[in-house]
């Protein structure tokens, strides 16, 4: 059946409004997306790490999630996740739970909680290879204290740990490319995707993640308006011109194979993407030019390689 | 009927959990409880049991695990010691904090600094805090014994915490003493089947678990949970009346040997109870009215029961197995001494820190340590409040 966003927005809401989450954050559309990649008759489990969405979706008494819902810890979501599918695989062999009910089990994270300090649990989770699909939304810093710099924090962004100054362009290094170590576990299935356009890129990637038996992975960069500095409403432009620059390119690997699943009509200088956000400020400042030049080359680089595995 | 054998404490914990068949065992090792999870994996390989095992990449995600399964309505358990049991000290308090009755099984072991792999219980007392019911055992029969009690008392209904079932590594882990055991069905009658009121994978009714509290309701939790540790003493009494109309040997919270009519105490822990018992029976047979408490469960803390077993008597020395650096003594020291504060008329007491890292403990050095109390008593001198035992240099030792 074709997507279709109106059909979609049809269903029933999983991740209720009334949250927390700032205006023109990425992770409550991610919520929302996600959970409607989940069946409707399919029942779910969400485990998340401690970061924004977690205080802003689980503050008691009040909770945004219609389906079960687990917080342990910042670093050891996978780990939970691993104790619930080992739970859920249990009860079903003793006859607990009904043959015929299906419950998916998701994890959910900053890049904090996944590409840093939740690295060594999800490694160990894909390792192992428990079924279930580990939504990552990288909105490139640890933004629920404060915009430190994380590994996934791109290079010259000016972040609270990392910032801009007369001795400063930002950060120094590159961020961590956590979509190709994923890959490297042997994931069955891996996808980078983000919010744009008609959210069909993230459904379809979502659902084939979430319904494909083993540990998958879902990196979902995630714009955040305190952290990058821009205005609320320009949340998805900004993520439409991370896909047009190849910043975030968006693309699949099924079994080890790569897939391209956009490919920018008019591949769209960096400076376009960095231009409207405030953490790369210093960046187009008399002297600084030399840093959009940088970033240029790295996000040419990466891009050429990703085209090399596509073909 | 029960059956003689002889096993070590780490095979005859495993041994009851492959009696229990837990849910799910998320296990990483680490020297001396180790044994454990091996001893299960061959029952899992064996088909004896059909419990998921996940071996999971640290300590940190086997309780992480454990969290997991247990809050989606399964029983779940795991083992470890020393630098393992602090990697899990994050995860602890939220385990017992969202009052998930995950049953743990420690070889207790000293802490890293220089490392050692022997025992002493720097690695339990230093979670004593984190809300986990804490049970110690003299030998490996207690260990099993204690291993059977654990899951009822943790899931009882009042308390839902989970637990530390404590052994002394190497001394109780390893040594391979006699045994009786029971059968695995008279075992999984006792233990009963698990079945949680709310858990994630309750179709009718989803559950969350671990929310942002504000300080409009942490503080309740938190004061629910101190209840729920309350109640655990009266949960750790009623499991163990049951345990002895079902199999016959009895626990309490502490164990009093010859306190009856004793003048002088030691009161102590885990496997140096047999020791300074063998010196209680040589003093007595001299005439010296000597005693013993043994502190069975460390949490909650038996304040009340200990100050009243040792109230009579004339001198009291409080053996602690792990440094502590409150620069005044142990914690065993401090909580017993402090549960005495209001008693009528209360003995002299002193603290003793000994046996860390597996400095061994002989008959000899209890007895030393009464006729310190000797002296106590007849000088009404204490002398140093706290002092280490059991020293190289022999001119620092208790004298």
């Amino acid at each position: 059946m074709a997507y279709n966003l109106k059909e979609q927005l049809s269903k029933e809401e999983r991740f209720e409004a009334g949250h927390r989450l700032c205006a023109g954050c990425g992770a409550g559309i991610v919520c929302r997306a996600m959970m409607r990649a989940v069946e409707p008759e399919d029942k779910a489990v969400i485990c998340n790490a401690t970061g924004c969405l977690e205080v802003s979706s689980f503050q008691y008494p009040f909770t945004a999630w219609h389906d079960s819902y687990i917080h342990t810890a910042f670093e050891n979501t996978s780990a939970t996740a691993s104790g619930v599918e080992a739970a859920y695989n249990v009860m079903k062999r003793k006859g607990k739970i009904p043959a015929e009910r299906n419950v998916k089990i998701l994890a959910i994270g900053g890049d904090g909680g996944t590409y840093d300090i939740g690295f060594q649990s999800l490694s160990g989770a894909l390792e192992r290879g428990h079924d279930f699909t580990y939504f990552c939304y990288d909105n490139n810093a640890y933004m629920n204290t404060g915009t430190q710099r994380s590994s996934a924090t791109p290079r010259f962004a000016s972040a609270t740990t990392t910032p801009a100054g007369v001795e400063s362009v930002g950060k120094k290094q590159a961020q961590k490319d956590l979509t190709q170590i994923v890959v490297s576990h042997g994931s069955p299935y891996v996808a980078q995707t983000t919010l744009i356009g008609n959210l069909k890129d993230f459904h379809e990637k979502a659902h084939k993640a979430i319904y494909t038996q083993g540990a998958t992975f879902v990196n979902v960069l995630c714009p955040c308006p305190r952290g990058w500095q821009y205005p609320a409403e320009d949340l998805i432009k900004i993520c439409k011109l991370a896909v047009d620059t190849c910043v975030w390119p968006l693309y699949e690997v099924e079994n080890g194979e790569y897939r391209l699943t956009y490919e920018p009509k008019k591949k769209l200088p960096v400076e376009e993407f960095m231009s409207l956000q405030g953490r790369f400020k210093h960046c187009f400042k008399p002297g600084n030019e030399w840093t959009i030049e940088a970033a240029q080359q790295y996000v040419d680089k990466k891009w050429e390689e990703l085209l090399a595995k596509c073909k | 009927m029960s059956i003689r054998d002889r096993l070590s404490g780490n095979e005859a914990i495993a041994t009851a959990m492959r009696q229990i068949n837990p849910d799910v065992f998320a296990m990483f090792p680490i020297t001396p409880s180790t044994e454990i999870p091996q001893y299960f994996a061959q029952y899992v390989a064996d088909g004896k049991v059909d419990t998921e095992f996940i071996t999971v990449e640290s300590e940190h995600s086997s309780l992480s695990a454990c969290m997991g399964a247990e809050a989606a309505g399964c029983r779940a358990v795991t083992a470890t010691s020393s630098a393992g049991l602090a990697y899990m000290n994050e995860v602890l308090y939220v385990a017992a904090s969202s009052r998930l009755p995950i049953v743990l099984a420690v070889s207790c072991r000293a802490l890293t600094g220089p490392i050692n792999i022997n025992h002493d219980y720097s690695d339990s007392m230093a979670e004593r805090d984190s809300g986990f019911i804490q049970i110690y055992a003299e030998n490996n029969q207690e260990a099993y014994d204690n291993y059977l009690q654990a899951h009822r008392i943790a899931e009882t209904a009042d308390v839902r915490l989970p637990i530390m079932i404590c052994e002394d590594g190497f001394i109780t882990s390893h040594a391979i003493e006699n045994i009786e055991l029971e059968e695995d069905d008279a075992v999984k009658a006792f233990v009963g089947e698990y079945k949680p009121e709310h858990y994630l994978l309750k179709e009718e009714n989803p559950l969350a678990v671990g929310p942002y509290g504000v300080s409009g309701y942490y503080m309740e939790a938190r004061v629910a949970q101190a209840e729920a540790m309350k109640n655990a003493k009266r949960a750790i009494l009623d499991v163990a009346a049951d345990f002895e109309r079902t199999f016959g040997r009895k626990y309490g919270l502490i164990e009093e040997y010859c306190m009856e009519d004793a003048e002088l105490a030691i009161v102590l822990m885990g496997s140096s109870a047999g020791t300074a018992k063998a010196a209680v029976n040589e003093l007595r047979a001299q005439g010296v009215k000597a005693g013993l408490v043994k502190v069975r469960v460390f949490r909650p803390f038996p304040g009340e029961e200990i100050a009243q077993a040792i109230s009579h008597c004339k001198a009291v020395a409080v053996l602690d197995k792990s440094e502590g650096f409150s620069g005044c003594g142990g914690p065993l020291f401090a909580e017993t001494a402090s549960m005495c504060i209001n008693l009528e008329k209360r003995p002299k007491m002193v603290d003793i820190v000994y046996g860390l890292g597996g400095r061994d403990f002989t008959v000899d050095h209890a007895k030393r340590v009464y006729r310190r109390l000797e002296k106590i008593v007849a000088t009404g001198e204490v002398g140093p409040i706290y002092s280490h035992m059991g020293q190289r240099d022999l001119r620092e030792d208790v004298q």
